[in-house]
């Protein structure tokens, strides 16, 4: 092993008072690699990326980007590092339209080092470069859709608009905190091929996910939590398997239907 | 029933100088709408002093542009970075004090006092500001509030800069045209500069932080830096008001630490309209006047500044500018449903 992996979670740990919301969870992430965690509700998956990205202080634990210990940086700091998220309840900026969104992150100091670029010139000024990323992930350039304030957008939009910021890092990780859930199924399907472009491109992804089936067709690896703790972690038909998440799944259709389905 | 059958209906007028980098004029009709609330503004401003009876209005007139650039610092940081401060006192007192202490016993003449207490004056208040800054929203006002009432008492407590006398026998304007002038072309450079600032790449920042600075952070980007750079946008026009302020009473006191300074800005910028950076100087431009003249009624004008903007509040919420601007930009009319 000369490469050290992208994502090295070593016991993460998280005490909120007396309740564990994650319990000593590690496990890698390659490069390359779309790693998708499911579980339960309220099992920590999204505590999980709150600490990984900095939002959350864990109680112990270490995680290491690259080789480098990233524990208890601040949020801005890690982001800088490009390891970036997307936040499960939509977070654009309301009152800027959807192309002015992302002049912000654009405006960040590690989009001015990636980008090599300060505004202005051939690539034209941040606005010019928003509006290339957002037909990038699925905005109608022509139409009037990027321009619209990002609070008359609907959920699909605002989806693809977490991505778009995350993309204007240039990042190297990208976690996304249930993109897929509050879609409609065709929304979803016309999602599923961008997430397959983002890996294409060299980014690796961790996805949070309750749409199983979906999540499977993209994953290669899948990590199970329940109750804050790594069940199992393994290929989609691997996890699938096993008794123990049948038992923490137990009664869900899905599973029953993404068993058979696999 | 034929006038239930009918609505209003509003369109804006969507002249604008450039959209997409392409400049959107096409007439000099479209350039005279857009000029002209501009120019209004600015040649009143301009002329207000030569068209003012007598020196006491005069007087006036600076104290009006001191509360409106305070008035515009209190917007910018409320409406545009999403700290609601109520430090304007704080601002006030500092610069007045910084510059009060640099011309008395540095014997700085006025052109290096106001720059020094503008600039030297605001890193303070940054700096004192900079612990509180992870607060947001009332919060953070009542944090600010406490700041120019703590610095009132530690002046009379320890009796330093003159403790409660103050300093007096500061340098005065050299004429009172230049004071006038001063202030007056203050507040166009900096209400036009903020109004650019807003709508530059880093004021789009900022009002990201205001709109949700988790996302800011999830780009990035330190939410206190931006945070601290806007505070000493803010602190350096307040500052600058208080740096002036001593040099028109040719004192400074712990009376430049009153209330009056953070509360009035507040007050015009209900009056005014919030978000729109003109609104709060022409709140200014209502408010001080009105308690000049209700000066005759001693305490009383207390119960009819209260009467003014409760009445405002009511019937006008969004304040003058916003409705002005609407009037202006948007044109109505009756359809039929």
């Amino acid at each position: 092993m000369t490469e050290s992996p992208m994502l090295h979670v070593e016991e993460a740990t998280k005490a909120f008072g007396g309740i564990l919301a994650l319990n000593r969870v590690s496990f890698d992430v390659n490069h390359g690699d779309i790693l998708g965690i499911i579980g339960p509700n309220g099992s920590g998956k999204t505590t999980l990326v709150n600490c990984i990205t900095g939002f959350v202080t864990m109680t112990s634990g270490k995680i290491f980007f690259k080789g480098r210990e990233i524990t208890g940086k601040p949020a801005h700091k890690i982001a800088d590092l490009g390891v970036t998220r997307t936040f499960q309840i939509m977070r654009p900026y309301y009152s800027l339209p959807a192309y002015k969104n992302l002049v912000i992150p654009l405006f960040s100091p590690r989009a001015k080092r990636t980008g090599g670029w300060r505004g202005g010139g051939k690539l034209g000024d941040r606005n010019t470069v928003g509006i290339d990323i957002l037909e990038e992930i699925g905005f109608e350039r022509d139409s009037f859709v990027p321009y619209k304030l990002a609070s008359s957008l609907p959920t699909g939009y605002l989806k693809r608009l977490e991505l778009a910021r995350c993309l204007a890092l240039k990042p190297e990780i990208i976690l996304c905190d249930e993109v897929f859930s509050g879609l409609s199924m065709s929304e979803i399907a016309s999602m599923v091929p961008l997430i397959e472009r983002l890996q294409m491109d060299g980014i690796t992804l961790i996805m949070i996910e309750h749409r199983l089936r979906e999540l499977f067709r993209v994953a290669n690896r899948v990590m199970v939590l329940n109750f804050g703790e790594k069940l199992v972690e393994g290929t989609p038909d691997e996890v699938m398997a096993n008794p123990k998440v049948k038992e923490a799944y137990f009664g869900s259709e899905e599973v029953e239907e993404v068993m058979t389905y696999a | 029933m034929a006038s239930e059958e009918r609505r209003k209906e509003r369109l804006d007028r969507g002249i604008k100088v450039r959209s997409d980098g392409i400049y959107a004029l096409l007439s000099w009709r479209e350039l005279g709408y857009l000029v002209l609330p501009r120019l209004v503004l600015i040649v009143g401003l301009l002329l207000l002093p030569l068209v003012m009876p007598g020196l006491y209005w005069q007087r006036v007139i600076s104290n009006v542009c001191l509360y409106a650039l305070l008035a515009l610092s209190f917007d910018f940081l409320a409406h545009y970075v999403g700290l609601v401060s109520l430090g304007g006192a704080l601002f006030i007192g500092t610069g007045a004090y910084i510059a009060a202490l640099l011309n008395k016993h540095l014997g700085l003449s006025i052109i290096l006092t106001i720059p020094i207490a503008s600039v030297s004056g605001a890193a303070i208040c940054t700096l004192l500001l900079l612990p509180c800054l992870p607060l947001r929203g009332v919060y953070f006002a009542i944090v600010s509030l406490m700041y120019p009432l703590a610095a009132m008492r530690i002046i009379e407590a320890l009796n330093i800069f003159g403790g409660t006398d103050g300093i007096m026998g500061v340098d005065s304007f050299p004429y009172s045209w230049v004071e006038q002038y001063f202030v007056i072309v203050m507040v166009i450079l900096f209400l036009f500069g903020l109004r650019r600032l807003v709508n530059m790449d880093i004021g789009l920042v900022f009002r990201g932080v205001k709109d949700n600075d988790q996302a800011v952070r999830a780009s990035g980007m330190s939410i206190t830096y931006y945070k601290a750079v806007a505070v000493f946008i803010a602190s350096t026009i307040g500052c600058l008001a208080g740096a002036c302020l001593t040099h028109i009473y040719m004192f400074s006191g712990i009376s430049l630490f009153a209330l009056d300074f953070s509360i009035l800005p507040i007050a015009a910028t209900v009056i005014g309209g919030g978000g729109t950076l003109a609104g709060p100087d022409i709140g200014c431009f209502i408010l001080v006047p009105i308690s000049e003249l209700l000066r005759e009624f001693g305490t009383l004008r207390i119960a009819f500044y209260a009467i003014i903007l409760m009445a405002f509040i009511v019937f006008k919420s969004e304040g003058l500018m916003v409705y002005g601007q609407r009037k202006y930009h948007q044109f109505e009319r009756w359809v039929k449903i």
